[in-house]
């Protein structure tokens, strides 16, 4: 028998449909891969067995009388940021040790609805704080790419490490993740695989732990653009559990995949071209071009001229939103709590305990930049420096353009407590160069794999499309998938 | 703009955190690295710009005024750290 775990899940889709295996047979593959695989790579922090047997044991019945979701019987990984009913969800946090949510987050449910069956949850960067999921609780996160003829271990991108790595590691068939400055994009690209974060208001965000809840987004990660497609036609809905939830209809991704691109207009915006950026990069993204341009669309030159205020303006935004959000974990309502002389120590003393490193310096950032006399010299301008960034790609779009492409990350996975990135948190904060001008603006973005660089490392493009036009991402996104070829890790673990 | 490690106390102090005497320096030097990153901003001419409130063009959506969950005590404090009755405990506040 073929082992069902190296299929994409508009294969498995339809041999579930033909009967020519059951939910629960792929279910325990999967399984099974993440037994072998998780000492290795750490990408699950709690792997739910009997419940995804139950779950696929019912889909296999609904399959059996012709009956069935969207995604009935595909087995999937969760990141730890979702609120799972019952199941561990602490988003890879101390702070929220023992929490099990009475709930379960609108995107699950929307996923359960469709028949998908839960694996387990995904770990991550702490409350998706990171660009290389090292700031977890539970460790990091061991990306299953190496170099050619290395076995140092890498890092597979953050925050939803875990989520990329699973996918790439044939331990999921496709997992959920979300986006607040790049982290489905980056850690899709450092795995060789497809992650979209869609149009912000496009998925709901209730049950989603917040971080910074002007910029968070869910979307999947997958092999590829189709299955990607898939998973996001059952995870975004109209909630009326989330007022920013937008009121618009969600179209069938997958109507777009296979359509020409011929005579659609692709901007390339000059400033993505960094000082010091990796010539394979460049190569990559030229590369790129000339996919599209072969395949009939127009390729034009925009400009793009506040795009390197994009990341400093998102680390006074993100971290201002996050000390707010993150108020609510003082040891009171749920996980941990650390005794104290009086209630405010109790306060101090679980907080100082219950956060890591990363998070405490967002918080004290967040905290800083709102305190009385600095508001408007930090968060008031870093808005308005918001509506400028905004203001660039709403040019481009009245120009006629339909989608951007752009290189999806400033270099290929490096290696696990890389000395040169942990002295100064802003390095690591530049991974996100290319994403976060997306999450600033609201707009969607895809990450589709277009190749390896010399030490056989994946690299990723990035292509950014009008609001809730996903359609167009997926539809130019297969042209480049088509043209480059699909990539997996040579298996060591 | 740089902070100094009395304003980085003060800082963790409103945020309560709590932090040591070595906590409080490292983290100065931390700060201090990402504000002066921040600091590129003051190039921009942000002069006659609004500040962005919403990336979606929606008005907020309005639901009638009416009871739509509740009775969920238990649920609610079914992750307390401490809880009684269905109440939160904490340390006495008031003398």
């Amino acid at each position: 028998m073929t082992d069902l775990t190296k299929l994409t899940i508009a294969e498995a889709r339809e041999g579930l449909k033909n009967k020519d295996y059951t939910s629960l047979e792929l279910t325990d593959a999967f399984i099974k891969n993440i037994e072998t695989a998780n000492e290795s790579l750490n990408a699950y922090v709690t792997v739910t067995a009997d419940k995804a047997r139950d779950m696929a044991k019912a889909s296999d019945a609904k399959l059996a009388k012709g009956e069935g979701g969207a995604l009935e019987g595909i087995p999937l990984g969760i990141k730890d940021l979702f609120a799972t009913q019952g199941v561990h969800t602490q988003a890879c946090s101390h702070i929220l040790d023992g929490f099990k949510p009475a709930y379960e987050s609108t995107v699950t449910s929307n996923l359960w609805a469709d028949g998908a069956v839960m694996l387990g949850k995904l770990n991550m960067d702490e409350f998706a704080m990171g660009s290389s999921n090292e700031t977890s609780y539970y460790g990091p996160v061991i990306n299953p790419w190496r170099k050619k003829g290395s076995n140092q271990d890498l890092v597979p991108g953050g925050s939803s490490g875990g989520s990329a790595a699973a996918v790439a590691a044939r331990m999921c068939m496709g997992a959920t993740a979300t986006d607040t400055g790049g982290s489905i994009r980056q850690p899709a690209a450092f795995t060789g695989t497809v992650g979209i974060k869609p149009t912000y208001g496009r998925c709901s965000r209730w049950g989603v732990v917040a971080f910074a809840s002007s910029l968070d987004q869910a979307g999947p990660i997958a092999h590829t653009v189709r299955d990607s497609a898939i998973m996001l036609k059952s995870m975004a809905s109209v909630d009326a559990k989330d007022t920013t939830s937008v009121d618009l209809p969600v179209p069938d991704y997958e109507a777009a995949i296979g359509k020409s691109v011929k005579g659609l207009k692709i901007g390339i915006p000059a400033e993505y071209r960094l000082e010091g950026m990796p010539a394979e990069i460049e190569a990559l993204w030229q590369k790129g071009i000339d996919w599209l341009k072969d395949a009939g669309a127009e390729i034009v030159d925009i400009a793009m001229p506040h795009t390197k205020y994009a990341l400093p303006a998102y680390y006074i935004v993100a971290p201002a939103e996050a000390s707010s959000n993150l108020a609510r974990y003082d040891g009171v309502r749920y996980g941990l709590r650390v005794p104290g002389k009086d209630i405010v120590e109790m306060y101090e003393n679980t907080r100082a305990e219950g956060f890591g490193e990363e998070v405490k310096r967002r918080i004290l950032i967040g905290t800083y930049v709102l305190s009385a006399g600095y508001y408007d010299a930090y968060y008031l301008k870093a808005q308005k420096v918001r509506t400028l960034i905004k203001r660039d790609f709403d040019l481009a779009w009245e120009n006629g353009v339909d989608a951007i492409l752009t290189p999806a990350t400033p270099s290929a996975a490096f290696g696990v407590a890389d000395q040169d990135l942990h002295s100064d948190p802003v390095k690591m904060y530049l991974n996100d160069i290319f994403t976060v001008t997306v999450n600033m603006a609201g707009l969607p973005g895809i990450s589709v794999p277009a190749g390896l660089d010399n030490n056989g490392l994946p690299l990723g493009l990035q292509l950014i499309g009008k609001p809730f036009e996903e359609s167009t991402l997926f539809q130019v996104g297969q042209v480049i998938e088509d043209a480059a070829g699909s990539f997996a890790p040579e298996k060591w673990w | 703009m740089s902070v100094d490690t009395d304003t980085v106390k003060r800082v963790a102090r409103l945020a309560r955190i709590k932090v040591s005497e070595e906590d409080a320096t490292r983290m100065t030097g931390e700060l201090n690295a990402i504000l002066g990153f921040v600091e590129q901003l003051d190039e921009v001419d942000i002069s006659g710009v609004e500040p962005l409130t919403s990336v979606v063009e929606q008005t907020m959506k309005k639901r009638t005024d009416g009871v739509t969950d509740g009775g969920k005590a238990a649920d609610i404090t079914l992750n307390a750290p401490a809880s009684e009755d269905n109440f939160f405990m904490v340390p006495k506040v008031v003398e």
